[in-house]
């Protein structure tokens, strides 16, 4: 908005100056009026296609065919939902699924961490080549790996070790969790080598005087990480946290790739829609042998219940901590 | 008790050491390994056999076939990247303006930005894929997606398109913002990152040089061009990189060097796609990278 400097004000007589307010506060309101309808406009495209599968989950079968009905249905129920976590086998699958991601987000964490501290604070032979193949991690695509560690995991055998004990070629690690642990330990899962960027360009900037300070009172260098650097790197911490928690959840490249037998929501939604139109008829006291066919309308709404089911638990958890996951990356070293 | 006697030095070389190896010992087995396993695969015929897999040398063979003789692969290739080099600059745009939005002081801030970053935590292609397979359910098959998609949206489109050619602007602009426009939902869902660096970009940018500007007379346009543009300026060679190997990572591609590998089995074959891909998808960071970073102002 153009103020002019003080030295200008002087010259400028009293009713033009009014003028200038009035025109520069109708210009604010305007700019205001402007900006609110287009965040709520981006809120709304966002926003839509959730409040539109909520509106299904609790629809009746018969406001399906019914024009007048906007959003809120006529008849409540909870029968879809009920039916959608049949079909998914929901709270098994639920438990199952937090517990992996929950597992491989911990030590996705503390590898990343331990990287990244290694990375911003000391120097070794080759420190900085090292660097630049975490780097080389983030962007080479996942797929160019794909069949060799595909290959790798099914007759595992770490260096010959188990040839060498047991004279077995390798295990097969498919269909366990094995491989996303063994990845996520070794900070070389989901976007790790991210991860360890965030947390190195943050221990970089943390004053060197408080390890100094550690090292003469006589902690050595793990303690000096866990009791010090560590709790004071909150915020990477739980930025790295959330986002490796989401999208390990979301995940279906690797868990299709090494476990895709495993009982994974990310894994069971994409098959949803098949098994929607097979298990239907079933549980609706249909044989499976009878030929009837489901109201694709009908499959169609427990499918759309089915993915707000697999993604309440984000929302849910998205609900609590969103306050720090916007404060934690504007603070934390996301920006280098 | 006698210890080995080490220089600080290298005492503080070897804590180093210990605190990255976890990452060194996943590097060199989980990636560099495969990495290399995966060029000689795409120089093979590999077969599996019971104890493991047989390799057999053919040479470029796999790329002659990937390229020459696939049916489909070097179309989806050129096709990601051309949807790439259009969704880059949207996203970017997108994600700059709405950062700057999200920067600024109104009420109802904290809310908006919870919105905005929700995308983030929904971007999941497993949710994608049910919900276009779900929607097929509806219409009968995926023709019928698409016919009454563009049935439906056909209508807006071409009056946007007069609005716009009313107003005297060339057709390669008008076509560029209607495809925007029509995909604003997947635009604004995969910008989510992009807009936490931005504005975590602009938090850093010290609230005195506005001031200073402010006093000397500087529109808000101004100040944008003058100073935000330039302090962000590093920040979108970041965003433009991430966003390039973001809208790679789910790509048809992708599903195509998979269905090659798993459902045909055909190991040495996928082997050289991605390969193609991985160089193609360098050549384009590199081209970017060079291009941006003699443009970028550090400070």
């Amino acid at each position: 908005m153009a103020v002019s400097g003080t030295d200008r004000m002087v010259v400028v007589p009293k009713e033009n100056y009014r003028m200038q307010r009035v025109r520069n506060k109708t210009s604010d309101l305007l700019y205001s009026i402007f900006r609110y309808a287009l965040i709520i406009g981006i809120s709304f495209i966002i926003l839509y296609p959730l409040f539109l599968k909520i509106s299904v989950a609790f629809k009746d079968k018969q406001d399906i065919y019914n024009p007048t009905i906007y959003m809120i249905p006529q008849h409540f129920t909870l029968d879809n939902i009920k039916l959608a976590a049949q079909v998914m086998d929901y709270l098994p699958l639920l438990a199952n699924t937090l517990l992996f991601v929950t597992i491989t987000t911990l030590l996705t964490a503390i590898s990343c961490a331990l990287a990244g501290y290694g990375f911003a604070r000391f120097s070794f032979p080759g420190s900085n080549v090292l660097f630049v193949l975490v780097i080389l991690t983030i962007l080479v695509p996942t797929s160019t790996l794909m069949v060799p560690m595909y290959l790798h995991f099914r007759n595992f055998d770490f260096l010959g070790m188990i040839r060498l004990f047991t004279g077995r070629e390798g295990i097969n690690l498919l269909n366990t969790y094995w491989p996303s642990m063994i990845t996520a330990a070794t900070a070389g899962g989901l976007k790790a080598g991210l991860f360890i960027y965030i947390f190195r360009q943050f221990f970089k900037g943390m004053p060197k005087e408080i390890e100094e300070a550690a090292l003469i009172d006589g902690a050595g260098g793990f303690r000096t990480f866990a009791r010090i650097m560590l709790p004071n790197a909150i915020s990477p911490l739980i930025t790295v946290i959330l986002f490796s928690f989401v999208w390990q959840y979301n995940d279906t490249f690797y868990s299709a790739l090494f476990m895709s037998e495993s009982p994974l929501i990310s894994l069971k939604v994409a098959s949803l829609p098949a098994q929607a139109n097979q298990l239907i008829p079933q549980l609706m006291g249909f044989g499976s042998n009878s030929g009837m066919k489901a109201d694709p309308n009908y499959v169609a709404m427990i499918v759309d219940t089915g993915i707000l089911l697999a993604i309440a638990p984000l929302i849910i958890l998205y609900l609590f901590v969103q306050r720090y996951f916007v404060e934690s990356i504007e603070r934390s070293g996301v920006v280098g | 008790m006698r210890t080995l006697r080490l220089s600080l030095k290298s005492r503080r070389a070897l804590l180093g050491l210990a605190f990255i190896s976890p990452w060194l010992i996943g590097f060199i087995f989980l990636f560099a390994t495969p990495l290399l396993q995966s060029i000689r695969f795409s120089l093979s015929n590999l077969s599996v056999a019971p104890g493991g897999y047989v390799l057999d040398f053919i040479g470029l063979k796999n790329f002659k076939d990937a390229i020459l003789v696939d049916a489909t692969f070097n179309r989806i290739l050129v096709d990601s990247v051309g949807a790439m080099l259009l969704n880059v600059p949207m996203i970017l745009f997108f994600s700059l303006f709405t950062a700057t939005l999200l920067n600024q002081k109104f009420k109802g801030r904290t809310m908006a930005r919870a919105i905005f970053f929700l995308p983030v935590i929904l971007a999941s292609s497993a949710v994608a894929a049910a919900e276009s397979a779900g929607l097929i359910n509806l219409m009968g098959d995926i023709s019928a997606v698409d016919t009454s998609a563009e049935g439906g949206a056909s209508f807006n489109v071409v009056s946007i398109v007069r609005m716009l050619n009313d107003v005297g602007l060339p057709m390669a602009y008008v076509d560029y913002i209607v495809e925007a426009i029509m995909r604003i939902y997947d635009i604004v869902s995969s910008s989510g990152v992009q807009i936490l660096i931005f504005l975590a970009a602009l938090q850093s940018v010290p609230g005195s040089m506005y001031e200073v500007a402010k006093i000397e007379g500087a529109t808000a346009y101004e100040s944008f061009w003058k100073i935000t543009f330039p302090m962000v300026s590093p920040l979108i060679l970041t965003n433009v990189i991430y966003t390039i190997i973001d809208s790679f990572a789910g790509s048809p591609v992708t599903e195509a060097i998979y269905q090659t590998a798993f459902k045909t089995q055909n190991f040495g074959l996928s082997s050289a796609m991605s390969w193609l891909y991985t160089l193609v998808i360098g050549l384009v960071l590199v081209v970017v990278g060079w291009v941006l970073s003699r443009r970028v102002h550090y400070n």
